[in-house]
């Protein structure tokens, strides 16, 4: 390692840009921080040698400087932002309706420009490994990029002398020459003491400093940004973030997903409650929306759990665990899940009654059986001779080339053919029933079956959470919050005075806030005959 | 001096390298379990996940563990399906061979009534298992798509093959085949 003798006796790493000692311009070295030619010194990380920009060997350490760059972590979170965006262009695949072909429906919605954005993978942006690492990029980016600026930085500051080179004096922004046989000193440290400055002497020359951890705010927010993206990692881990859907059917039983078969959900009931259009204070909002205003979507559960050997499909033995109401952001607890009232649907037939009558008559009665949409039985005897057999049920029928078919067990849409044996006879009169259509099969039927009556339930959609990242997040986020404060609303000011044979010289920096060191300093020179220094920058504009 | 700078050096690259090493395996992580995480548990190779169902109108249960040292094709189906209305005579067609030879089929109907079920089976005459799997908790064991889906597993129990949509005789006689004991 190539080193660098000061003038002042101190031995600089290679990079150096101010001696660490005395800050004189270490020559050879002033275009690392573009000092050439200017009138003012960059202070930035007080000239320290930043090691990213000086070792450059090994595979290893070209990674590393890759990533310690500043230029490079701003360009990765601009490409982040462009992509983002492009990624709200047109949904995402998981907004689209569940049941369409994405490799269709961009094209059909959006027309070539829907077709080039799903074919370039856009509709899964966000879950994308390249968004993925995009991401990480970033991370690890300011993970470098942070570790290899602080600790310069805290060591030269832990390190600083107040004797300093006359070149860094004059190259200061803030800076002022007093002759005056009679300054007072003692006066001025007095001063500054008041202002709460620390203040460091050597051989007569004076620093004096305040503030300095509000240098170390960037790096306390970058820590928390990056608990908040291990936090954000950790969802990733299903022992500590579940993120489930289940349906469940008034008066059904279902297995909870995401608690590995433990735990179960029973429907007692789903509650729709509307505002009430009578009331006078809702009337006008009522009618502006044309509709029913909801205001309580409501599910009464209760949450089994299993207590014998989880073997999934096999029978379980179920204990009440306890019996709760899920609404609107007031989910239902236990153990260490949520259940959260998310959606619904209303209305699904659960019974129906028939009765059978005369074809021609609809006012005579031979008799009524109900069937259970949940399980239809194979055949109805209604006791008087009349014995109705469902030769066929289809929950959700559809014509499909003239011959019903159903397209889903779930009785949205339900349709049966019935074999109806009067009695006596064995040869059955066929009909299809279904809502809105009555078939006489072949058109000589006697009898006709008449729906008289029908029942339905609602379904229940409740979204299934255990979230034990959120402590972490919140962690990150409140380190983050910390940092920012600590940077924000402190300055870290210096103050050097430099005695002169005939008078003091005195230079100030401060990170942020010029004009309040100044302040400061005008203060401190308050009855000490040293002139106030001026603002070398702004006189130069 | 000399040494005191190589050392640091060396304890340098020691460190980066750590750093880089830990941070590179946090991305991988995050990216794999991303990506792969919905496959994790189905997936040529694994062990197929016990169950234990009902067969179609009897009250004997089947369980997949106690299966073993067979072959076992499960086939996903509803009577909804289109796909599978094709599939379900080849299946019976090829049953009684590989019965024979140790090869069980377990036909995994997802329908919520019997009645469909029953009228399914006598309208094409089917005569191997069929098991009931009313709330879906196998299927989603299985991480079941679309159906048809058909998982074939070896006498070992590990999966073999998985096929999405319907199968064609001479296909599904080739996968029959694959996990028929020696």
């Amino acid at each position: 390692m190539r080193q660098i003798n000061c003038e002042c006796g101190h031995v600089n790493p290679e990079g150096t840009v101010l001696c660490e000692s005395c800050g004189k311009p270490v020559e050879g070295n002033q275009h690392i921080d573009g000092n050439e030619g200017e009138q003012l010194l960059n202070m930035r990380y007080d000239g320290t040698a930043r090691r990213s920009q000086t070792y450059n060997r090994t595979v290893v350490d070209k990674v590393w400087n890759f990533f310690s760059s500043v230029k490079v972590g701003v360009w990765l979170i601009v490409t982040t932002v462009i992509a983002s965006a492009v990624g709200t262009i047109f949904p995402q695949e998981m907004y689209i309706p569940p049941n369409v072909d994405p490799a269709t429906h961009y094209q059909d919605q959006f027309g070539l420009l829907g077709q080039i954005y799903y074919q370039l993978g856009f509709h899964n942006l966000f879950t994308s490994w390249w968004y993925m690492i995009l991401l990480a990029m970033i991370g690890i980016s300011i993970i470098i990029a942070s570790i290899d600026r602080f600790f310069p930085l805290y060591k030269i500051l832990k390190k600083q002398k107040p004797k300093r080179h006359e070149t860094f004096m004059k190259k200061q922004r803030v800076f002022g020459r007093t002759e005056s046989e009679d300054v007072d000193i003692e006066r001025f440290k007095q001063n500054l003491k008041k202002q709460r400055f620390k203040i460091f002497e050597q051989d007569g020359h004076l620093l004096a400093e305040k503030n300095r951890f509000a240098r170390w705010g960037p790096y306390v927010n970058h820590i928390g940004l990056i608990v908040f993206l291990i936090g954000a990692l950790l969802r990733f881990v299903p022992a500590l973030y579940i993120d489930e859907f289940v349906w469940v059917r008034e008066g059904e039983t279902a297995v909870i997903s995401g608690t590995e078969g433990k735990y179960y959900i029973e429907n007692k009931d789903f509650i729709l409650e509307t505002y009430d259009e009578n009331d006078e204070r809702f009337q006008d909002a009522i009618q502006n929306q044309g509709a029913p205003i909801p205001k309580n979507f409501q599910t009464d559960a209760v949450i089994y759990e299993r207590v014998d050997d989880i073997v999934p499909g096999k029978e379980p033995e179920l204990e009440v665990l306890k019996e709760a109401s899920a609404k609107m952001n007031q989910p239902i607890k236990f153990e260490e899940f949520a259940l959260y009232q998310a959606s619904y649907q209303l209305n699904e037939f659960s019974e129906m009654t028939f009765k059978i009558h005369d074809k021609e008559d609809e006012d005579t009665n031979y008799g009524e059986f109900t069937v259970d949409l949940t399980d239809p039985k194979t055949e109805y005897e209604l006791g008087n001779g009349y014995n109705v057999v469902i030769e066929n049920y289809y929950p959700e029928y559809e014509m499909n080339d003239g011959r019903p078919v159903s397209v889903s067990k779930f009785p949205k849409n339900p349709a049966f053919v019935f074999n109806l044996y009067p009695p006596g006879e064995s040869e059955p009169e066929t009909s299809f029933l279904g809502i809105g259509a009555n078939i006489d099969a072949s058109g000589d039927n006697q009898y006709k079956l008449g729906l008289v009556n029908f029942d339905v339930r609602d379904v229940t959609g409740l979204t299934v959470k255990k979230d034990y990242t959120l402590p972490i997040i919140a962690l990150g986020g409140a380190i983050f919050m910390i940092g920012v404060i600590q940077g924000m609303y402190w300055n870290h000011r210096r103050i050097w005075l430099q005695p002169k044979e005939n008078g003091v010289w005195i230079a100030g920096h401060t990170n942020k806030n010029w004009f309040a060191l100044r302040r400061d300093i005008g203060k401190a020179v308050e009855g000490t005959r040293i002139e106030e220094p001026v603002d070398q920058f702004e006189m130069k504009s | 001096m000399k040494e005191s700078t190589l050392k640091k050096k060396q304890k340098r690259l020691i460190f980066r390298s750590a750093m880089l090493l830990v941070m590179a395996g946090l991305v991988v992580f995050a990216v794999v379990s991303s990506l792969g995480g919905e496959d994790a548990v189905i997936a040529k190779g694994e062990k197929a996940p016990n169950f234990q169902l009902k067969k179609f109108g009897t009250d004997e249960t089947v369980d997949l563990r106690d299966l073993e040292g067979k072959g076992v094709m499960l086939n996903f189906w509803a009577t909804y399906c289109e796909p599978c209305k094709d599939e379900m005579p080849y299946m019976e067609e090829l049953y009684d061979k590989y019965e024979n030879q140790g090869v069980e089929i377990l036909a995994i109907n997802l329908d919520s009534t019997d009645i469909v079920v029953e009228r399914f089976l006598q309208e094409y005459g089917l005569t191997f298992p069929i098991l009931r799997d009313e709330s879906g908790q196998v299927m989603d064991l299985y991480q079941i798509g679309p159906i048809p889906t058909s998982i074939f597993i070896n006498p070992e129990g590990e999966i073999v093959e998985q096929v999405r949509g319907a199968l064609t005789l001479s296909k599904l006689d080739g996968y029959l085949q694959q996990i028929t004991p020696e």
